[in-house]
């Protein structure tokens, strides 16, 4: 039975019925509970925004709050996925990685290669990322490509509810270190959800909309966004092909190639900064693999070559728009 | 006498506990209306640490701070007016609206920053002691972190090698009890963060941080004896906070009635002006002389920052590099 929740509700509901599923799944992470040592209420927090409220009392002993040391906790979760356990480690904010990377990127990420296959990391890393929140330069950037640069790990950004709870089931089931990454302003959105448990598997991408005349490409919260602006660009006449890969490792590289292979003109959305980004990777594989069918230049809708500001004036700018996206969908259209 | 201050230094220090104070219980009653964006973190309660510590410090000494900033910048000679303007997100603010509560900082005076990375501040400030060393300048730098901060590894690293460089650093962990909703009981795996210090090959030195006079005379002999080239100091500063741990915080971890409980027994600027005044150096109409000039001041800053413009759209793109 489907029925409508959030984002937010989506994660957390994956969370439980994983961890009623199978045993060998903690949670951890800074405050996943909230209230530890303290004289009022336990799982006062359930996470900075809520995500993993309830867990703690429903799983007990599974939910563990860490001290704030996330070097320590994300290595302890990648150490305890190389002994049986399925850990699903919270590391807040994606720009804390800078503090654990070593852990993620040279442990975790590599130890099945390293160690000739003999080794495998079942370990889930969720964080929150992305921009809208007016939380500034450290807590608000977009960087799944860079961990999608790094063999060994996959990647995943769900743009929706539904694709949120069978992804995040798909990552915990998965044998392989998974980088989970949630938009923080997406938490709120609402959609339909079937109550059971249900996988989707990494590297499908989901095609919102059919259209002849231009393919977009979007991730995680541009998604959203793009829909948006092909719906507007359908008003003009223009019939847009909304893809969300919804992993970007591994990458659906043939649904997108099909589609330009049939409309010959492709827009990016990506809310990163540009250079050596999620739009210039798709650019490359579409520079590269179907150059013969493209009729214009490749557009990209990013974020500028700049750190996020704080400004609501400036930070409704950094951010690609609907109008950017749309204008890029006519360039592209129009491009003789 | 109270302390080694005279009129003139007990009248600014509280004059600066007081800024600090109204600050913030400003910018708690304006974040409630909506009206300021992003996250916020109030140092209400704590005045007493920042204060107590750069009362001691000039301009070529400098201040590594935290998520929970206002205070020390306040402290260290940041201009409220912009701070404040900074907090709405305006142009005219000190970091030009780029870098908000969690960014403010002011290098003009020592201060490098108000910091969203827990733990970042460590390894800085051995940097910055690591130049006033090398100029010889008797300079000393001061990394505030808090209890949460204190299990970061780039803490315990920045503590090592303030000894092994025998940096003039001084290590002030401002522990309020809580690092977001979990307790420093739970977090710290020791008794006091202090005790850490011998591990690290520095003294270690616990402080009530309700009172101005402590944290003053403890960091006043950790900094004498940074500048002299007896390197750093761990000083804990056992404190508390009296909002949420940004505002919207709930706080359902807390005891019933605790903040109440210290505001009306430990308070700093209670116990500050019970003590200044039962000594006969100053006045209770001088302390609301300040109290007045305070609010005016605070009251301008929140008048200024709601008038001021916000940046503009070519802003977005400038002081990313010193040249590209
Ligand atoms: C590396 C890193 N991890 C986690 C956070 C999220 N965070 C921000 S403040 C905070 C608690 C800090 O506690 P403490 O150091 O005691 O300072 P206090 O808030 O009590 O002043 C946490 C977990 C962060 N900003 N940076
Ligand atoms: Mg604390």
């Amino acid at each position: 039975m489907a029925r409508k929740i959030t984002y937010q509700q989506a994660i957390n509901e994956a969370l439980d019925q994983e961890m009623s599923r199978d045993p060998s799944v903690i949670v951890m992470g800074e405050d996943n509970a909230g209230g530890a040592g303290a004289p009022g209420e336990e799982d006062a927090w359930g996470g900075v925004l809520g995500v993993t409220k309830g867990l703690f009392h429903k799983h007990p002993g599974r939910v563990l709050d860490t001290p704030i040391s996330e070097s320590g906790f994300i290595g302890a979760a990648v150490g305890a996925a190389c002994n049986g356990l399925r850990p699903v480690a919270e590391l807040m904010f994606v720009d804390f990685m800078g503090v654990c990377l070593d852990q993620i990127f040279n442990q975790a990420a590599k130890f099945k290669y390293m160690f000739g296959g003999k080794a495998q990391t079942p370990v889930v890393i969720r964080t929150m990322y992305g921009a809208g929140f007016r939380a500034a330069a450290q807590h608000s950037q977009c960087l799944y490509n860079v961990f999608t640069h790094i063999p060994g790990l996959k990647v995943v950004v769900p743009s929706n509810p539904y694709d949120a709870k069978g992804l995040l089931i798909q990552a915990i089931r998965d044998n392989d270190p998974v980088i989970f990454m949630e938009h923080k302003v997406l938490y709120t959105m609402q959609g339909e959800v079937p109550e059971e448990s249900y996988a989707i598997p990494f590297g499908e991408a989901n095609v919102l909309r059919e259209g002849d005349d231009v393919t977009i490409v979007a991730f995680g919260r541009m998604v959203n966004f793009a829909s948006e602006a092909a719906a507007a660009a359908q008003k003009k006449g223009v019939h847009c092909e909304v893809i969300d890969p919804r992993t970007t490792s591994p990458l659906d590289e043939d649904t997108i190639l099909e589609s330009v292979e049939k409309t010959g003109r492709l827009v990016v959305v990506d809310e990163s900064n540009p250079r050596c980004s999620m739009a210039s990777d798709i650019a490359g594989l579409v520079a590269q693999k179907a150059f013969g069918a493209l009729k214009a230049p490749i557009e990209l809708v990013t974020a500028p070559h700049v750190p996020v500001p704080f400004s609501d004036a400036l930070e409704d700018l950094y951010v690609p728009s609907v109008a950017r996206i749309e204008a890029a969908i006519i360039k592209a259209k129009e491009y003789k | 006498m109270t302390s080694t201050l005279n009129r003139e230094g007990l009248l600014k220090a509280y004059r600066t506990m007081r800024t600090i104070r109204e600050f913030e219980e400003r910018v708690h009653a304006d974040f409630a209306t909506g009206e300021i964006p992003g996250f916020v973190h109030l140092y209400a309660g704590e005045e007493a640490s920042a204060t107590g510590v750069c009362m001691h410090l000039d301009r070529k000494d400098y201040i590594a701070s935290t998520h929970r900033g206002h205070g020390h910048c306040i402290a260290k000679g940041v201009d409220p007016v912009g701070m404040m303007a900074e907090i709405w997100g305006k142009a005219t603010g000190t970091c030009k609206g780029k870098g908000g509560s969690m960014h403010i900082a002011d290098l003009s005076v020592g201060m490098l920053g108000a910091n969203g990375i827990v733990g970042g501040g460590g390894p800085l400030i051995c940097g910055t002691a690591l130049a006033g060393k090398l100029r010889g300048d008797r300079s000393v730098g001061v990394c505030f972190f808090g209890d949460g901060a204190s299990n970061q590894g780039t803490i315990f690293e920045a503590m090592n090698l303030a000894t092994v460089w025998n940096l003039p650093a001084i290590f002030v962990a401002e522990n309020n009890g809580y690092a977001e909703a979990t307790s420093s009981n739970y977090s710290v795996a020791c008794d006091n963060i202090a005790d850490r210090a011998s591990a690290f090959g520095m003294p270690g030195v616990i402080v009530d941080g309700f009172d101005f006079f402590a944290v003053h005379e403890a960091a006043g002999e950790a900094i004498e004896r940074a500048r002299n080239g007896g390197g750093p100091t761990l000083l804990e500063v056992k404190v508390s906070r009296y909002y949420g741990h940004f505002e919207g915080d709930q706080q359902r971890y807390r005891a019933a009635g605790e903040v109440q409980a210290l505001r009306e027994t430990r308070d700093c600027l209670l116990q500050f002006r019970r003590r200044v005044t039962a000594s006969g150096e100053i006045t209770e109409a001088q302390l609301d002389a300040i109290d007045a000039e305070v609010k005016a001041l605070i009251d301008d800053s929140v008048a200024k920052a709601k008038a001021d413009p916000k940046p503009a759209a070519a802003d977005l793109m400038t002081d990313v590099y010193v040249s590209y």
